[in-house]
């Protein structure tokens, strides 16, 4: 169990320092682009679709600890699962690193719980959550067929 | 970096400190550090009792009533306008005009001289370490009058290229826009040499004096520059209070930059006539408060006097620079032969927005980002930088806080 307060667990740090997925894909069904131009975070997402399961799912780019390690934790996570599950996750992703009082059910968010402490700081939602932005922006893409570059500032 | 001649005794700094209450804040738990002088520096009783004063005692409109708290509160307002002349020398008060801050008071050049002087073809030259208010106002008024922007390159430790400046500047210069000294590099710039240049090619000269008026004396009349301007809260005043610095003849010619009240002397609804200088530049009812707290804020830096400013400062900055250097993969951001109380810096494998959030669980607040400055990230190729800033309560303890918590970081963050 891991203090909540605590910003950089070790699991954050790990995956900064060997981000999971890390790779460009280049037979992708789907990828988008995120950038914080503020912060200089920016990252390619790739994925791959088994009608409507995620298949393969990778990521690229550079930035600061957090948003490299939720964008590894990410694509950790959601391997196998379909789109909607996908959609699921995220907003409970989202509510445990932006609600200060919600409960954390461990059971519920599994790993990503490592990331709950962004939840003290406010600056720094914006990082963990590029890479969840961009992923919804590539699943959207296909059935909008627009390519943005997403930003979470 | 110049030499350091008298150090100022460090229970001569305490007592500094002891002018300035924020500084007994504990953030996290921590004594607070504040290295963030370069964003804005805090401010000493003096400024902030003023304040509290103005509202207490004299609150009223100025240059309107006939009553006796429009009375004071006028005389106080135009006390300091002769305080600001004397700590810039400008000639006269017509030259000295109150604004909100630097950004204000360049988009005031760019609109109301710009506007009236910048034809298609001419040429406005910056420099590749302008802060973003600086670029971004001269880009606006370019696109409107077919003007061209160039832009003076700088070298890996960030010095700008004079010999390339010089081929830049010809008949076409009309606007020679610079920083004195950079906000993201610490680089204190030759203006003297900068603004003969462009004087020889009969451009105008405005300087960014933000990073530098609360570092170094500055006499516009011997700088000969056409403008001048800076901020009163990185001078240890308010925020919403600057000034613009124009030579009288250029200020004459220009229009008005806003209309309304206080800048006018008849209004028909046929015909205004606009009044005189600097007047005419300052419409509306103006921040009466923190213009009169920049007057405290201006004694209480000439009281300990620039001498004692630069030996102090110049030597935290060597300090830093030399304790901060063996830390393994740190990296200085801005090496230029001339600087000014900014460390820029980064470390290797930390990215800088980490590196900041772990400063401040230790209570140390410094900078991390882009300084508003993007074009300067772009040439030395990293997203963000981080910066310690120091201004004349900082002390030697602090920068030895910084470097633990440096040290810290790294252990955290398994570098």
């Amino acid at each position: 169990m891991f203090d909540l307060k605590e910003l950089y667990q070790e699991i954050i740090v790990d995956h900064n320092r060997a981000p999971r997925n890390f790779r460009e894909m280049e037979d992708a069904d789907l990828k988008a682009e995120g950038f914080n131009p503020l912060c200089g975070d920016k990252l390619v997402v790739y994925l791959k679709l088994d009608k409507d399961v995620i298949a393969d799912v990778s990521f690229q780019g550079e930035g600061c600890a957090i948003s490299v390690a939720s964008a590894s934790l990410m694509t950790d996570q959601l391997k196998g699962r379909t789109e909607q599950e996908a959609e699921k996750i995220f907003e409970t992703f989202h509510e445990l690193v932006t609600d200060r009082d919600s409960e954390i059910d461990l059971e519920k968010v599994g790993k990503l719980g490592a990331l709950a402490g962004v939840r003290e700081f406010p600056a720094r939602v914006k990082c963990a959550t590029l890479c969840w932005h961009t992923l919804n922006s590539a699943l959207d893409d296909q059935d909008k067929n627009t390519h943005a570059t997403i930003s979470t500032e | 970096m110049s030499g350091v001649t008298n150090l100022v005794p460090s229970d001569v700094v305490d007592k500094w400190r002891k002018d300035f209450p924020i500084l007994r804040q504990k953030i996290n738990g921590k004594d607070l550090v504040y290295l963030d002088n370069a964003a804005t520096t805090q401010k000493p009783n003096t400024v902030i009792d003023t304040i509290s004063r103005y509202y207490t005692e004299i609150n009223s409109n100025i240059h309107r009533g006939v009553h006796t708290l429009s009375q004071l509160a006028t005389d106080e307002y135009e006390l300091t306008r002769e305080k600001v002349r004397q700590f810039i020398n400008a000639k006269s008060l017509s030259e000295v005009v109150f604004t909100r801050g630097t950004t204000e008071a360049i988009n005031l050049v760019v609109n109301a001289w710009g506007g009236a002087e910048l034809k298609p073809g001419d040429e406005v030259i910056i420099s590749e370490m302008e802060h973003h208010s600086n670029i971004v106002p001269w880009q606006m008024i370019c696109e409107k009058t077919g003007a061209i922007l160039n832009v003076i390159p700088m070298n890996d430790d960030g010095d700008l290229l004079i010999d390339e400046y010089k081929k830049l500047v010809n008949e076409k210069t009309k606007m020679v826009a610079v920083v004195h000294v950079s906000n993201a590099l610490g680089t204190v710039n030759p203006i003297e040499e900068i603004i003969e240049i462009a004087h020889a090619h009969n451009a105008k000269v405005l300087i960014d004096g933000a990073q530098a008026v609360a570092h170094l004396a500055v006499d516009v009349q011997k700088l000969d520059c056409d403008f001048y301007v800076f901020s009163g809260h990185k001078l240890y005043g308010p925020t919403g209070i600057g000034m613009l610095y124009g030579k009288e003849s250029v200020l004459e010619k220009m229009p008005p930059y806003q209309g309304g009240g206080d800048m006018i002397r008849m209004v028909t609804f046929e015909k205004t006539e606009y009044n005189d200088l600097p007047y005419k530049f300052e419409a509306g009812t103006p921040n009466i408060a923190d213009t009169i707290a920049l007057s405290a804020a201006i004694d209480y830096v000439l009281a300990i006097g620039f001498d004692a400013i630069h030996a102090h400062e110049t030597a935290l900055l060597d300090y830093a620079t030399e304790s901060l250097k063996v830390i393994p993969g740190f990296r200085v951001i801005g090496t230029a032969k001339e600087k000014a109380s900014v460390l820029s810096f980064m470390i290797k494998g930390i990215h800088p927005h980490d590196l900041g959030t772990i400063l401040d669980t230790e209570g140390i607040a410094t900078r991390t980002g882009h300084h508003c400055a993007m074009p300067v990230m772009t040439h030395f190729n990293v997203p963000a930088t981080a910066r310690a800033s120091f201004a004349l309560y900082n002390t030697k303890a602090e920068i030895d806080v910084l470097k633990a918590g440096l040290l810290k970081t790294m252990e955290v963050m398994g570098v």
